[in-house]
Parts: C-alpha cells; structure tokens; sequence
C-alpha cells in the first residue's frame, strides 16, 4: 500500500504543478482536479497498477485523494489475484 | 514483424484490398447522393470491419514506463499492438478510399468503445455482440446547438422518473444521426453531465437530417430531438455525472486516433493521385514533375504524410501498450494529421490544375472532405490547449 501511496502522490504532484498533496487532502476541494485530470488519473492507475477501473469504481469519492485512490487500487488488486 | 519493419510496409493489407475492392469505386456516388449504399455496408460487416478495435483488451501486459514511444524496437510485437495497429490500417485504408465512410466506422467505434470500457456486464452483454456484427451500427451524440467544444455545458435535459428518465432537448451535427441504431449520448442531470444508451427506435426522439454539408457528405448527419424521451434505468451509462469526464473522453481519444490515421489514408490518395499527374502532364516540352516547384510540393506532401504515419503508430503503440502518454499521443496525431491532410490536399488539388478543381477527378472532394477534419473530434485549437497542458504537466515546476 505504501508503495502506491508514494506512486500515485508523485504522480498528483506531477500534475498539478510541483504542489505537495497530504495523502488525506481532498484534491477536489482544494481545486485541483479539472475535466482532463480526471481520465489522466484513470489511465495512471490502469498503466501503472495494471487494474482495469470500469463503471462500478465511478464514484467520485474513489478519487478524492491520495489514501482513497490507493484503496481503491488495493481492492482492484486483490479481486485480480483472488 | 516489428512494429518498425511494419512502418514502411506499403504490401497490401486485407483492409487496403476491402476499402480499394469495395468502398473506393462509391466513393464519389456516396459524395453525391450523401448516403453509404447498403452493398458497402453489407462488405464492411462481411469483412469484419465493425468489430475491430473492440477486441482482448484486457489482460494487457502492463507497461510502466511514462512512454515516450520510443520503445517500440521489439522484435515480438505483441498481439494488443498488432491488434491496434491493424485497427489503424483499417482506418487509413478506408480513409484512403472514402473519408465518408471512414467517419461511419469511427462514430460507431467511438460510441462502441465507450460502451466497452463503462457499461456495466449486462450492457456489454445485450449491446456488443450486435454492435461487433455490425447488426446494430453506433454513434456518439454530444454536441448541441449552443454547446460546442465545452461538452460539459450540455443542456440536454434527463429527468429521473420512474424506472427511468425522460430525456428532452436537442443534439447538432450528429454523424450518423441519420443511419445509426444507437446513440451514446450526453445529458445532463443534477449529478452533472451524465451518458445515456439511446435506440433509434425510442419514442418522442425525432432526426431532422442536415444536408449540403461542405465534405464527407455520406456522414448522413443529422440533429437530434428528444422530446420526453423515456430510457428505463439500464440505459444509464457508466455513473450519474462522469459523462462527459469519463464516457465522452473514452469515446474522443478513440475517435482521435481512428481519425489521424483516416487523414493519412486520405492523405496518401491525394498524393499518389498528383505524383500520377505530375509524371504524366506534359507542359513547356516536358513532365511537370521535372519542375523544382512542383517538386517542393511533392516533397511537402510526401514528408508530411510519413510525419503523420509515424504519429499515428506510435499513437496506436502507446495505446496498446496503455503507456500514460497514450491520450497526448492521440492528441497530437489527431492535430497534426488533421492540419496535415489540408496542406496536402491543397496542394494535390493544385498540381492538377483546372482538373483538380473540376468533376473529373476526386480532388476537390479530397479537399472539401480535408477541411472536417480539424472541426471534429476537438477542434485544432482546443486540441491545442489540451496538448499544452499535458505537455506542461510533464515537466516539473
Ligand atoms: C462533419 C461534422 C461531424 C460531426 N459529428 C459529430 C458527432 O458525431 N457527434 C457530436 O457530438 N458532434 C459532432 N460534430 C460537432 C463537432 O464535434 C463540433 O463542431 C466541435 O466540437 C466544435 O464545436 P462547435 O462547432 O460548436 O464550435 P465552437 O466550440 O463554437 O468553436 C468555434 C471556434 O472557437 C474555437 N474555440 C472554442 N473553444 C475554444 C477554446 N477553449 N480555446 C480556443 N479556441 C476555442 C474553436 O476552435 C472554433 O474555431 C460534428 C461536426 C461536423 C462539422
């Protein structure tokens, strides 16, 4: 888990400009995500984590922020090896 | 085959004999009568033609690298970028042969592939299997009168009734509005911008077609006008508000790509019909293909074109391949080959002089099919707004 916090932090700080992202931090409050971040972050999490993200994980609050991104990432995992 | 023997391979391909065979002799009828005769259909859907690029997406080895599309020297190509690229040839031979129908096989894989990617296993299960067969042909309606670029403004209305939604208000400028058995189409609901599945068959929608369009007038376009339209809930694609973020963007970055390699298929038609003429028009006691400045526009349009080419398949590796630079490589080859099929039609049409610009040859609808392709799929300069931006979140602060 730790290891795609740090992947997926490294990966919001690259987006959105260099700025430090709290693994807590709600990104949409704090106005971050716009219309082209949010497939950005879809195809990271596919290429990088080899997950397929479909229509059920549409929910915004899997994308809040760093810790929710990389749950999301761990139950996708998990259903691949089960 | 490596993905770079495959770059220079000009051996006919089973898409290049279909499109030449079957889709190029109608080309200037379906320019003329706007509408794709029903023998070329029944040809694509023989052929296979309305299932490529649906198919083994999953399972993908998964790359990892942030993808500059250089890495492409392998000698075993793997079967997703075979699949891929395969997929483009059909694209560039069928752009080659009538940019018309190009564009039906392109709405049909835009709205298709977003129904791949955010249905759920119920949907896939009743609209796939007749969509692949080309039984059922797709499209993708977004656009509105007032909402162009900004899909995410749409004023089409869907209001949760029971069991359901009644959808009301009217799309513009609808490829294959008017040939289309299903429509993936935006709407907006509290949640925000939110995808539907709409059939043709669906009472209270109305198709006003649109004719006398400029190019690619066997689009068979038309607006559509939803009035009360009621979908039961399964019709609801993906999840209330991620239509346009998510479903829309799904359908876009495959019609960008199928569309760059459409302009190089249209591209090289062009080119080759002016390298003909060029060795073959006789002017002041000889060819005008000895003239350097007929030469400087042959050598435009031939570097032009495998500019182009190389985009696209490293467009179609990266998307294979799902490097993270995939949607910016789409983008770009969808910008580049779009501006490029323009250049290269003008100065087709100019190496033909008065006969390019008469009935006699397909030129002028080279041409005129040319300048749709920087308004569709997001125009240049939003593209380039959106290539910008990606760019930029490369590089850091
Ligand atoms: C042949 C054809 C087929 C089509 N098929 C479909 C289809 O199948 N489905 C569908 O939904 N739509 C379709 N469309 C519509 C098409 O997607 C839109 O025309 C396109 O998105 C542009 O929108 P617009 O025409 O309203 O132009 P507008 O958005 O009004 O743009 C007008 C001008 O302003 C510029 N502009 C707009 N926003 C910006 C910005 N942010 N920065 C800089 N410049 C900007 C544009 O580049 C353009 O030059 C089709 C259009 C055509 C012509």
């Amino acid at each position: 888990m730790s290891e795609s916090i740090s992947a997926i932090a490294a990966f919001m700080t690259r987006s959105f400009d260099g700025a430090e992202i709290a693994p807590d931090q709600d990104i949409f409050e704090a106005g971050y995500g716009n219309s082209m971040f949010s497939m950005q972050l879809v195809a990271f999490v596919e290429s990088h984590f080899g997950i397929e993200v479909d229509a059920d994980d549409l929910d915004i609050d899997n994308f809040r922020s760093i810790n929710r991104v990389a749950s999301l990432v761990a139950r996708k995992q998990s259903l691949v090896s089960a | 085959m490596t993905v770079f023997a495959s770059l220079t391979d000009q051996a006919p391909n089973h898409w290049r004999i279909l499109a030449q065979e079957m889709v190029a002799p109608f080309a200037r009828q379906i320019d003329r009568e706007a509408r794709v005769p029903p023998q070329v259909v029944t040809a694509l859907r023989q052929a296979g033609a309305f299932a490529s690029g649906f198919n083994r997406r999953l399972a993908l080895p998964v790359t990892r690298s942030q993808g500059t599309g250089g890495d492409v020297a392998t000698d075993q190509v793997p079967d997703q970028v075979a699949a891929a690229l395969d997929h483009g040839a059909l694209h560039q031979a069928l752009g080659a042969a009538s940019a018309s129908v190009q564009g039906v096989l392109n709405v049909h894989h835009m709205g298709g592939s977003a129904l791949a990617k955010w249905g759920s296993k119920a949907q896939k299960a009743q609209w796939l299997p007749r969509l692949t067969s080309g039984d059922m042909r797709c499209a993708i309606a977004m656009t509105e009168p007032q909402v162009g670029s900004d899909i995410s403004a749409v004023q089409t209305r869907a209001r949760p009734v029971a069991k359901g939604y009644a959808l009301t208000g009217r799309k513009a400028w609808i490829t294959c509005g008017d040939f289309a058995d299903l429509f993936v189409l935006i709407a907006s609901l509290p949640q925000g911008p939110t995808a539907f599945l709409l059939p043709r068959d669906a009472p209270g929608l109305t198709i006003a077609p649109i004719d006398d369009m400029l190019g690619c007038r066997g689009y068979m376009m038309a607006d559509l006008i939803l009035d009360e339209v009621f979908l039961l809930d399964d019709h609801l694609l993906g999840r209330p508000g991620f239509g346009a973020s998510h479903v829309a963007v799904t359908g876009l970055e495959s019609g960008r790509i199928n569309l760059a390699w459409g302009c190089v298929g249209l591209a090289q038609a062009a080119c080759q019909c002016a390298m003909r003429r060029a060795k073959t028009r006789q002017q002041f006691g000889g060819a005008i293909a000895d003239f350097q400045l007929v030469q400087q526009m042959l050598a435009r349009m031939t570097t032009d074109i495998h500019a182009a080419g190389l985009m696209c398949r490293s467009a179609s590796v990266a998307r294979a391949l799902r490097q993270m630079d995939a949607a910016k490589q789409a983008t770009m080859a969808k910008y580049f080959a779009s501006q490029m099929v323009g250049r290269v039609t003008r100065d087709a049409q100019q190496i033909f002089g008065a006969e390019g610009i008469g009935p006699n040859t397909p030129m002028a609808m080279y041409h005129r099919d040319s300048r749709i392709m920087e308004v569709i799929e997001g125009t240049t300069q939003v593209l380039e707004s959106m290539i910008a931006r990606l760019a930029l979140a490369e590089v850091p602060a």
